[in-house]
Formats: C-alpha cells, sequence, structure tokens
C-alpha cells in the first residue's frame, strides 16, 4: 500500500515537473528549435564533405546521422539545468519535499521529449539527401534505445556540469567518451539496417545494456550529484 | 492590502505546536573549502518567534539560512527544525519551511497561476488550484493572473513570491533579505506579511541589511559577525547604532 502511495506520488511529482519544463521550453523556444536546425545543418554539410557513392553510402552514412544527433543532444542536455540554475529556480525546487529521482526522471523525460522530436525531422530528411531505406519499423528501436543511452548519462552529467562555470565545454568532455559503446553500437545497427551481414553482433543488446548500466548510475547517484 | 492568514493550527498536527523550539542549533559550523563560515552557533528559536539576523555582507547569514532550509549541510553541529533533523529528515523540514529570498526564483515562461499551481503540486497540495487562487487574491494578483511573470512588475513578482512562500502554511518562514530593491507599498506588504503570519502562530527568521526595519519587525534579533553569534536578545532593547557597534566590535577582536 505505500509502494503504491510512494509509487503514485513519484509519478505525479514526475509529470508535474515534466510539464513544467514542456511548456517553458515550449514558450521560450531555446532549445529545440537550435537542435533541430543543427542536425538539419549537419546532415547536408556531412552529405558535401563526403564523397559518397553507391558502394560507401551505407558505410559513411550512419556515421554522419548519429553524429549530427549526439551533437544535436549536447546543445540540448546542457540547458537540462542551466536554465534553472541561471535563474536559481533549482534551489526552489530542491527545497520542496521531491524526490530527486523524480527531478531526474522528469528531466530526462524532457530531453528524450526534445531529442526524440528532432530525431523524428532529421529522419526523413537523412533518407532523402543519402537516398537510404532508413524509415522502416527497424529504425524505431536503434533510434530508441541509442537516445535514451545519450540522454540517460547526458542528464547525469548536465546536473554536474551545470555546477561549474564552464558548462559548456564541460559538458561534451564528460560525455563523448562514455557514450562511445552506445555510438557505436547505434551506428553499427544502423548500418546493418541499411545493409544487414551475416553474423553481425547483436548491437541492440549492447546499447540496451548499456542503457540499464547508465540508467542505473544515474538513479543511484543523481540525489547526491544534485544536493551539496 | 490586509492580508488575511489562515491559523496555523488548522493546517498542522497538535502534537507539532507543542514543539518546544522551532528552530535548535548547537555547535554549528560550516566551512568552504577550509573556509570557515559559520564558527559554532548554538541557539533556540521558540515556535511564533519573530526573529531579526543580522549581520554585515560575509557574516554567514545566507549560509545559515540555507542549512536551515536543507539546501546546505553542515560541516560540525547539529541543527533541528521543528524538532526534525535538517540531515536525516530532510523531506520532514520541506513540508514545514517555507522561504523567500531576495531573488524570486520563479519561472518567467510559467504565468503566476501556474507558478503557484507548480509549486503547490510539488508540496502535495490536493487543492493546490484554489490555494492559488486563493493567494492571488490576497496578494492583489488576481488580474495579473495568467501573464507570464517575466511581463510583472519587480514588486508584483516579489509579491508572487511571498505567495509562494506562504503556500503550503509552513511552520517556520525563512526571508532572506526579501526586501531587497521593494518600493514602499510592497516593504509595507511585507511587514504585514511578517506580523499576520507571527499571529498565525509562524516562527519567522529574516534577514536584512536595513536594520531598523529589522528591529521593527522583529521581537528578537540574533547578531552574527565573522561566523560567529556576538548577540541573541530582546530587539527592543537595541538601536541601529548598538548593532552597528557589535558588527565593528567583531572586527576588532578578530
Amino acid at each position: 500500500m505505500i509502494t503504491m502511495i510512494t509509487l503514485r506520488r513519484f509519478g505525479a511529482q514526475t509529470a508535474s515537473i515534466l510539464w513544467k519544463d514542456l511548456r517553458c521550453e515550449l514558450r521560450a523556444r531555446q532549445v529545440w528549435m537550435a537542435m533541430g536546425m543543427f542536425a538539419l545543418l549537419a546532415l547536408v554539410i556531412f552529405n558535401f564533405a563526403f564523397d559518397l557513392r553507391v558502394d560507401n553510402v551505407a558505410a559513411v552514412a550512419p556515421g554522419a546521422l548519429w553524429i549530427a544527433f549526439v551533437f544535436a543532444s549536447i546543445l540540448g542536455l546542457g540547458r537540462t539545468f542551466a536554465a534553472e540554475q541561471e535563474h536559481g529556480s533549482l534551489d526552489r525546487l530542491l527545497l520542496c519535499p521531491v524526490d530527486r529521482k523524480a527531478i531526474y526522471a522528469a528531466k530526462l523525460l524532457g530531453n528524450l521529449v526534445f531529442i526524440g522530436a528532432v530525431e523524428l525531422i532529421s529522419l526523413p530528411v537523412f533518407a532523402a539527401i543519402y537516398n537510404l531505406p532508413v524509415l522502416t519499423g527497424g529504425i524505431i528501436p536503434i533510434v530508441l534505445l541509442g537516445t535514451v543511452g545519450i540522454a540517460a548519462i547526458g542528464t547525469l552529467f548536465a546536473a554536474i556540469a551545470g555546477n561549474t562555470r564552464a558548462r559548456e565545454v564541460l559538458l561534451p568532455l564528460l560525455v563523448f567518451p562514455l557514450i562511445v559503446p552506445v555510438v557505436i553500437g547505434a551506428v553499427r545497427a544502423t548500418q546493418g539496417l541499411i545493409s544487414p551481414l551475416a553474423g553481425d553482433l547483436p548491437w541492440l543488446g549492447l546499447i540496451a545494456a548499456f542503457d540499464v548500466i547508465f540508467l542505473s548510475i544515474s538513479a543511484v547517484t543523481f540525489a547526491y550529484v544534485i544536493e551539496e | 492590502m490586509s492580508i488575511q492568514t489562515m491559523p496555523a493550527s488548522q493546517a498542522r498536527p497538535a502534537a507539532e505546536q507543542s514543539l518546544p523550539a522551532a528552530i535548535q542549533v548547537e555547535a554549528l559550523s560550516k566551512t568552504f573549502a577550509l573556509r570557515p563560515v559559520l564558527r559554532g552557533l548554538t541557539f533556540a528559536v521558540p515556535a511564533r518567534a519573530r526573529v531579526a539576523l543580522l549581520g554585515p555582507n560575509g557574516a554567514g547569514k545566507t549560509t545559515l539560512l540555507r542549512i536551515l532550509a536543507t539546501l546546505a549541510k553542515p560541516s560540525a553541529g547539529e541543527v533541528l527544525v521543528a524538532g526534525f533533523d535538517v540531515r536525516h529528515d530532510a523531506d520532514q523540514v520541506r513540508r514545514r519551511v517555507g522561504y523567500v529570498g531576495h531573488q524570486p526564483h520563479l519561472y518567467e515562461d510559467l504565468s503566476a497561476r501556474e507558478n503557484l499551481e507548480f509549486f503547490g503540486r510539488m508540496y502535495g497540495i490536493s487543492d493546490h488550484r484554489a490555494r492559488a487562487d486563493a493567494l492571488l487574491e490576497r496578494f492583489g494578483l488576481r488580474a495579473k493572473a495568467n501573464e507570464r511573470v517575466r511581463a510583472l512588475s519587480r514588486g508584483q513578482v516579489q509579491r508572487l513570491a511571498l505567495a509562494r512562500g506562504i503556500l503550503h502554511e509552513p511552520a517556520l518562514l525563512l526571508l532572506d533579505e526579501p526586501d531587497t530593491g521593494l518600493d514602499e507599498d510592497a516593504l509595507a506588504l511585507l511587514a504585514e506579511v511578517v506580523r499576520a503570519r507571527a499571529a498565525a502562530g509562524v516562527t519567522t527568521l529574516l534577514t536584512t541589511h536595513q536594520i531598523a526595519r529589522g528591529l521593527a519587525l522583529a521581537e528578537t534579533a540574533l547578531v552574527l559577525a565573522g561566523g560567529r553569534l556576538v548577540h541573541n536578545g530582546p530587539a527592543a532593547a537595541l538601536d541601529v547604532d548598538d548593532v552597528r557597534a557589535l558588527y565593528t566590535a567583531r572586527r576588532g577582536a578578530r
């Protein structure tokens, strides 16, 4: 009974913080427009920068796609706590009797919504300009699992970097090395979707394993990171 | 403008009202990177008291308030708020503390009503919509309820911050230089809120650089200097010169 009440309270707090973050961002339009523009520009530039031919496009294009996703994500992740810290409202949120895990869950879900929206817009553009058949059901678990991995660890480190003056520089330096396995897995899984190889490794399983590790570490450590 | 308040006895259980001290601080020390900010503070604030916490810049006033509000942890010593330890029962303390700072710390892209409703949900207030409406009415913000905070004047924002501070009917109200940048009307409102909350049984601890205003609003004055408590006594027994002398005496002793 107590567990049910605790769970319901956790869900209500998470939903309230998520609602607040989405509403603020949709009104301010500070981040998601920039993320979307960045991802689209990156895809267009990569298309011109690489000498793409029929025989090498399947090997190169997935890398370009995930680089665009990762860099666009970092733009959004950097603002996860920065906006709250600039106005001091994070302290005010921490003054409330709110489960710190609910704050993490809401920030993570908010990041997933905005990164997901950018990916939703970018994927058809990617398929069109690289002329690749990626708009199939198979791309959904790859993008979903890859995005969860990036956002899970990115949200945790956004809280750490948010307390520093050099947060814009620090966040990518902290996050990029850690998400390498997820990005490699996502790129190889996307390549497998375009031109399947016999005996390829179970890349989705690798990404899922890292997602579980990142989510577990973040859930356990977030309260210590966000509080003094 | 008249500020009506719900009696604290309606909002809190009877056991809590019988607590002898709203704040109990024992040998509290706080250091930041080996620099001592608070040095062995010991004092108690009885329930329903109005206390002014005075001190020069860097005396440790804000740090003490942040510890009482659970935003910072003591380096040594014990701090109880309404009988709950700020380290081990932080959530219980948070439910009982209202905090208003010199910065409003509101969400600028949400409306006045949305801000109050959001914090109402964070405190688990079941009728948060009705409570938000009642406070907007009391603080003269009904006409501005649906305007975004960034469109409100400084005085209106500070009124909203005050409303948010008492939204959950806290037993202890911490006011950290709430008079900074306020015009005369807003200052009168602040004084009225402090007195009304005290009449409703709420303990108030406020810091201010306006010594005369602090002494006028409070029954008890705590004076900090150099991280030490240099005075704890009736506010009526002090005047502005006495307080200034306490600031400089401490500086001379260091």
